[in-house]
Parts: C-alpha cells; sequence; structure tokens
C-alpha cells in the first residue's frame, strides 16, 4: 500500500485546484499538493515531497534524511572501530 | 554502469551501509541469543514492506535467528472474494467506466477477475491516480464513471480528496466503491490470537506519513511489543530490524521513527481532516483471511451520498451483508497472517500458481506467496 | 495525382480503381517492388552458395500509438522483421508488407508510415518486394496493423541459436534497457506522464554482421521485444539447458526510465526493447565483442551484464548490489502498474 516516491515540485499548475508540476528522475507528472500546501503554494517550488498515486503526501525533512544518513556512517564507523580492535586483540593474542 | 541516482532513494540502497546493518544485527541477535531453532519473529506489517525485503534478498541475508513474518498489509490479499464480484457487477452495468489500480486487476472473483471481464467487453480501465479517473468523469459526461477505493491509509486521503473536489465542481457521474480500511484493528486481531507468536513489528511507513505514529501507541503500552516505523528502502529496513531487536535487548517496548524524513509524528492535517468528513467506519468489515474486525473498514458519509458508488448502484453493503465463501483449499487467510508460509499452503504451485492463480497472495505483487515465487526461487520446493 | 481522398474508404478496399489508386500512390511508388505481378521473382548469388541456408521469419505489428517519439509502427515492422533475421545469423534480403487499414484511416499518415518503412528499409540494406493491402469496417482495427514476413541468406558456416550456449558464456546487450516500452507507457496518454524518452526502435543487422566477424564463436542471440530482456534470456536459457546470472549493478538504464519505472512499480527487465538484442558468446570473445559493438551507433552503450553458468536449467537469477540473489521469472500475462 505504499508505492511513494520522492519528487520535486518544479511549478506551481493550477492553483486553485492546488495542482502542481513534479519531476522524478526526468520523468514529470501534475501532482495534488493540497496535503503539503501553506498559506504560499510558490513556495512549494523546489521542495521534495513523497508522491503517492498523484498526490504530494508528505514534505521531505532534508535535514532529518541526512540525520539517518549519518547515523549510518557512524554505526559504519563503530564498526571500523570495532572490527580494528578486534583485529589488534587478535594480533596481540 | 551503475543505477541512476534517485534523490531520497538511492542513498538509502548503499550495499556497504547494508552491510554495517547486516553485522549489527547478528551481533544483536547473538546477544539476545535469537537462532535459527528459536528465532526472532519480526512482522512487517505492510506489503510494501513485504516487497522490498524479497527484491533486495534481505530475508537471505539477515541472521538467521531473524525471522519476518509477512502481515496482512496487503489491502489486494485481504480483499474478500465478494468485493471484486462486486466490482464486476458494477463494471457490467450499460455506460459504466470502471476505474481501478492496476494492482486489483489479476485478482480473481468467484466468476472472473476484473481483467477477465475487461476482456468479456466491460470497460474497465487502468488509472495511476483517482485523479485521472476524475478527469475522465469530465471528459465523458454521459457515462458513470466509477473508482475502485481501494487501500489503507496511505490512499484513503487521495479518495477523499478527490470526492471532495468532485463535489467542488458538482459531478454528477462520478462515484467511488469505497473498500478502504485500516492498519491498527487487524493488528489488535492478531496480536489477540493465541497462536500469533510476535516478538515485534515494522510499522508501515506510507500509513504513518498519513495517520502519525500514536495509533501504534497501544502495541508497546498494551501488548509490549516494539515497533519500529520504517521506510521502504532496504537500509530503512534493515536498520528498524535493529532497532526492534535493540529494544528487545533492552527490555523495552516502545514505537520508535526510523523514517522520520517522511514520516511526521502527528501524521498530515489535511489528509486526517478530509478522512474524517468524508468517511466515516462501517461497524464491520470483513477481511479475507481475518473474518470480521470491527470498525476497521471505511465507507462515505451520507453528506458525501452522491459520490458513493453503493448507494448508486446499490450494492454491497448498503443492500445488507451477503455471505460468500472464499474457495475451498485455499489458504490465503493462514499466509497471510503469519501462520503458514507459502511454500506450506497445499496448493502452492500445484493448485494456485501466478498462472492459474487461487488467491490474492498469488495475484498481489506484495502477496507473500507472489513474492516467494518471483524473488524467493521457492516453487522448486513446489515442484 | 490520381488519389484525392484524404482518408481511407471501404472503396479503396473494394479491389477495384479505388484500390489501385491507394496501392499506387501510397505504397508501390515507395517501395518501388521489382516487376508488377503479386509475386516477387528474386534470387540472390549468396542462396547458391555451398552451405548457405535460407532464413524465413514473420511478425506482425499493432503498436497504439501509432506513431510515438523515436518511430512509428512502420519502423517497428520493418526493424522488427530485420532484427528477427539477424539475430539467427542471417543478412536479411527482402521483406513482405501486408496491411490491414480501418475505414477513416487518415492518408497523410498512411503515407507517414510508409515512409518510415522505406527509410528504414534503405538503413537495412533490404528491399520491400511484395505486399497487400486490405480496408476493414471503422471500429474493427485499431487504425493500422501491418504484418511484415521476411527472408535472409544465413552464409556457409553460421551457425547460431539457444542450444550453442555453454555454463561461462558472456552475456552481452547493446544499450540501455526498456526506452521504448517507456516511451509507449508515456506516448499513451492514460498514464498522463510527460518524459523526454524516444523509442530506441532501430535495425541491427549491420551490428550482428559485425559481432559475427569480430566473434565468430559467438552461440547465440535474441531481440529483447515484448516481456523485455528477461523474457529473452528465460527463453533462451531453458533452451539451452543453462542457468544465467545477470549482475544488477551492470544493468544499463536511463534515469528518465529508472524513474517511470519507480513511479509505477514496473521493473525495467521487463520492458520492451525495439532496438536491443541480447547476445551469449564465449567469455574470451566478449572484449572483441563489446569492441565490434561500440564501433556502431546502434551498440555505442553495449556492455557486459551477466554469465550463463551451471545450475537449473532456464533459471535466470540477479545479483544484486548487496550481494543477494533473486529469480528474474518469466512474465505472467501483462506486467501492470501498481500503487501498492
Amino acid at each position: 500500500m505504499c508505492l511513494g516516491i520522492p519528487g520535486k515540485i518544479t511549478a506551481i499548475t493550477d492553483a486553485a485546484r492546488l495542482m502542481a508540476m513534479a519531476e522524478i528522475s526526468g520523468v514529470r507528472r501534475e501532482v495534488n499538493v493540497a496535503c503539503v500546501a501553506g498559506v504560499d503554494l510558490e513556495a512549494l517550488v523546489g521542495t521534495w515531497v513523497l508522491i503517492h498515486v498523484g498526490f504530494a503526501m508528505s514534505l521531505i525533512d532534508e535535514d532529518e534524511a541526512a540525520r539517518t544518513l549519518e547515523a549510518l556512517r557512524d554505526l559504519g564507523e563503530a564498526q571500523e572501530a570495532l572490527e580494528q580492535m578486534a583485529a589488534a586483540d587478535e594480533a596481540l593474542a | 554502469m551503475s543505477a541512476p541516482a534517485l534523490k531520497f532513494a538511492s542513498e538509502f540502497r548503499d550495499p556497504a551501509a547494508a552491510r554495517v546493518l547486516l553485522a549489527a544485527i547478528a551481533r544483536k541477535a547473538d546477544e539476545i541469543g535469537a537462532t535459527r531453532e528459536k528465532p526472532v519473529h519480526v512482522m512487517e506489517i505492510c506489503g510494501g514492506h513485504t516487497h522490498s525485503i524479497f527484491r533486495y534478498g534481505l530475508d537471505k541475508l539477515i541472521h538467521d535467528g531473524v525471522e519476518f513474518i509477512h502481515g496482512p498489509g496487503c489491502p489486494v490479499c485481504v480483499l474478500p472474494m465478494a468485493r471484486v464480484d462486486e466490482c464486476v457487477e458494477i463494471a457490467e452495468k450499460p455506460g459504466v467506466i470502471f476505474t481501478t489500480f492496476g494492482d486489483a486487476m489479476r485478482v480473481p472473483g468467484h466468476r472472473k477477475s476484473l481483467i477477465q471481464a475487461k476482456s468479456a467487453g466491460a470497460d474497465i480501465r487502468m488509472v495511476y491516480s483517482p485523479l485521472d479517473a476524475l478527469e475522465l468523469a469530465r471528459r465523458n459526461p454521459g457515462r458513470e464513471v466509477v473508482f475502485f477505493g481501494l487501500g489503507f491509509e496511505t490512499t484513503t486521503p487521495s479518495t477523499a480528496l478527490s470526492i471532495q473536489q468532485a463535489a467542488r465542481e458538482g459531478l454528477t457521474n462520478f462515484s467511488v466503491f469505497c473498500n478502504h480500511i485500516t492498519v491498527p484493528e487487524p493488528i489488535k486481531a492478531l496480536l489477540d490470537d493465541p497462536d500469533m507468536r510476535l516478538d515485534g513489528f515494522i510499522g508501515p511507513g506510507h500509513v504513518s506519513m498519513v495517520i502519525g505514529i500514536h495509533p501504534y501507541d497501544f502495541i508497546a503500552a498494551d501488548y509490549g511489543k516494539p515497533i519500529v516505523v520504517a521506510g521502504f528502502e532496504p537500509t530503512d529496513l534493515l536498520q528498524s530490524v535493529l532497532m526492534v531487536l535493540t529494544q528487545i535487548a533492552e527490555g523495552r517496548a516502545a514505537v520508535e521513527n526510523q523514517y522520520g524524513r517522511v514520516v511526521p509524528e502527528h501524521g498530515n492535517p489535511v489528509s486526517l481532516a478530509a478522512i474524517a468528513v468524508v468517511y466515516e467506519r462501517r461497524p464491520s468489515f470483513e477481511w479475507r483471511g481475518l473474518g470480521e474486525i470491527d470498525a476497521s473498514g471505511l465507507r462515505i458519509r451520507p453528506t458525501y451520498a452522491a459520490f458513493d458508488a453503493e448507494e448508486k448502484f446499490g450494492i454491497g453493503y448498503a443492500t445488507g451483508r451477503r455471505n460468500v465463501p472464499e474457495l475451498e483449499g485455499c489458504a490465503c487467510g493462514s499466509v497471510m497472517i503469519g501462520k503458514l508460509k507459502p511454500t506450506q499452503c497445499p496448493q502452492f504451485g500445484k493448485g494456485c500458481s501466478p498462472e492459474m492463480p487461487l488467491g490474492a497472495l498469488m495475484v498481489s505483487s506484495e502477496g507473500a506467496c507472489a513474492a516467494y515465487w518471483q524473488y524467493a526461487g521457492a516453487r522448486e520446493a513446489a515442484e | 495525382m490520381a488519389l484525392r481522398d484524404t482518408h481511407v474508404t471501404m472503396a479503396h478496399g473494394g479491389g477495384g480503381r479505388a484500390m489501385r489508386d491507394l496501392i499506387d500512390e501510397v505504397f508501390t511508388s515507395v517501395f518501388q517492388p521489382p516487376g508488377s505481378e503479386d509475386q516477387a521473382r528474386l534470387m540472390d548469388a549468396a542462396l547458391q552458395e555451398p552451405g548457405a541456408r535460407l532464413a524465413f521469419t514473420t511478425d506482425s505489428f499493432v503498436v497504439t500509438p501509432l506513431e510515438f517519439p523515436g518511430g512509428d509502427i512502420g519502423k517497428l515492422a520493418v526493424c522488427g522483421t530485420v532484427n528477427d533475421l539477424a539475430v539467427g545469423g542471417a543478412r536479411p534480403l527482402w521483406l513482405s508488407a501486408a496491411f490491414i487499414i480501418e475505414e477513416g484511416c487518415e492518408i497523410a499518415l498512411l503515407r507517414r508510415i510508409v515512409g518510415s518503412m522505406a527509410a528504414e528499409a534503405a538503413l537495412a540494406g533490404v528491399r520491400i518486394v511484395t505486399g497487400d493491402t486490405k480496408v476493414v469496417d471503422r471500429g474493427k482495427g485499431d487504425g493500422v496493423f501491418i504484418t511484415t514476413a521476411g527472408v535472409g541468406v544465413i552464409p556457409p558456416g553460421v551457425e547460431i541459436g539457444a542450444q550453442h550456449i555453454r555454463p561461462g558464456d558472456a552475456v552481452i546487450v547493446n544499450g540501455v534497457l526498456g526506452d521504448h516500452g517507456a516511451t509507449i507507457l508515456a506516448a499513451r496518454g492514460d498514464l498522463a506522464l510527460s518524459v523526454d524518452l524516444i523509442s530506441d526502435c532501430a535495425g541491427l543487422g549491420h551490428l550482428m554482421q559485425a559481432v559475427l566477424a569480430a566473434a565468430p564463436g559467438l552461440r547465440a542471440a535474441r531481440d529483447c521485444t515484448r516481456g523485455g530482456l528477461a523474457s529473452a534470456l528465460n527463453e533462451m536459457a531453458a533452451e539451452a539447458g543453462v542457468a544465467v546470472e545477470l549482475d544488477e549493478t551492470a544493468l544499463p538504464l536511463r534515469p528518465e526510465v529508472a524513474g517511470v519505472c519507480e513511479l509505477l512499480g514496473l521493473d525495467p527487465l521487463y520492458l520492451a526493447n525495439e532496438g536491443r538484442l541480447v547476445l551469449f558468446c564465449p567469455a574470451d570473445q566478449a572484449e572483441a565483442a563489446l569492441a565490434a559493438m561500440r564501433a556502431l551507433p546502434e551498440g555505442s552503450g553495449a556492455c557486459l551484464i551477466g554469465r550463463a553458468k551451471d545450475g537449473p536449467p532456464g533459471r535466470v537469477t540477479l545479483r544484486t548490489a548487496f550481494g543477494g540473489a533473486r529469480l528474474v521469472d518469466m512474465l505472467i500475462g501483462e506486467q501492470l502498474p501498481r500503487i501498492c
């Protein structure tokens, strides 16, 4: 129930009907932005949204995305550190 | 040449990060003593997660002590045959253009599937969005356009907003055959089932982007099980599994949000408002495999009766319930709630295959059986 | 110019004057077949060489829309049959072209389609030597259906076919996958997508000749049309009794095709191509084959994507970037967009 894909809003196409143009990897489709629209529709242009069945359902929080990736990197570094310690231990044993 | 980069998706498909997560999961699984003989049972509720798990081979890559139980979060899979029959009935009425998502086209009904009805002459069209169905209604004022509103809370708002748009425009030839269902209720039913042994949940990321994370509070508070709301990319899933195992290791049970880049804690206000205005809960709704579950299905409110296909065509719940038994031998119900693995269903690969599906789990791209068949090579076991 | 009509009518299929005018002006004046009888009488010296074989194939074309970015049904009809001959090791020689035209079809459209066919035939070095025209009632056809049959010559010593594939053979494609399928999906309009893609429709006769010269040990080739790369590989692997493993990181895809697939929940391995072939050759000839392909425009994106191996006969698997593996099975029915 879940096929949602991140896309970028490139233009407002019909302000009255809350419709905007979204672009996903070079593919363009009009989407409804009722769920993500603030007072100023134009402010949406350039934002990234999660698109599902032709509706922008949620704004993508770029900071949060970066934080998630950072957590993964930290885990990777911690892992490396652990492996280095384990290798050092073995070498000493 | 590597795969094209899709922003906010590709970064979460990094194999190096996946390897790190798999190692961390292995350490955590060892720490809690999970083994192949005594695994930790983690249910991924959402069919989209089932699809991702198989597409990336995560079930084979993950530590033996972690077993994925595939949950009922596949709206096509839980659709009772009677509803497919009703879709076909509407589609066969003169002047109707019946629109549906592709997922529902091949689900068998008692007489026909939608794709079979289409080949027999019914005007059934696949659409990507309910907005496309609205457009068909605008362009075909002499025809009745019916949209098959299928899906959990992810898709419920888009149908509601489309109905509201139709009302604003005063369209008289557009209606929705509403089959929207909700996630928390069947989860509670599963947790109450004494046969179910689940240790934790991977929560549906896109449902949660609409309803937020607090509807799952009862899972942790009342049943003491961890639930982590997850994204759909492979590192999202793996990170979420790690978070579940970590809670188990620490003896905690809480609702956590791994998919914070998309899921707001309290969901989406516009979506929730539209759902509340357009829909109300049915007293109960029939789920394939789970039977009747209270308050788990939505119907269109009387204020929008003009857009309710059940009212317009005198069909389905509008006429009182029709008790239509499922096909004999079909074990979809048990597989869907994790009681049986697809390969344990006596029909898998014999009476039921993708060419000749007996039930929805073999047809739906999210169905566990289709996933096993397509990705896991499990049909060799059947052959 | 005797033909003044703008649209095809039932009279044009009636066998009389109107039909003669249509055929003369729209078809034969462009294709210029040898002679004027119903049958073409032909000879090519290559056919008489000892060890040469005649190759013969046919295909029908029913695409909608009739014209799409990168081509039209006519271009498809010529390339499709030329390619079917070429992947069997034949040098394509002659084509027939039979048209079933729906009453009401615009004659200007027919002229464009025929023009495409003539251009494509010239590029491929084949002649369209005979044909037929029928008209059906409005509503009984999708504008135009075309059936082409093709004859070619397989030179002595060229012996390719799936049965020759061996474990260890390299699997090669000539370029990015799925452009045609994605273009058609977008062009149909009902999904309201717009994308800068054109069909990859192209004749592959020269490409095959180049590869056969550079890699004489070539085992087999097939064009990846309906059902995509996955279907062609499943068929070939089953016929050969080998397993095939693909490398996900090596599969060439345009970002736009990836975007269409992600949006609609489709797998690019099953999207149709009309200018793509997949071939198997001995591993030690792979470099030579790739070099020969990359020297031609229709092979500029050629790359190695996998290997044949010992394993359950007919099983095609994909090694994911994660080191996992998944099955790439035969398509059941049509691939449908999904929302779940």
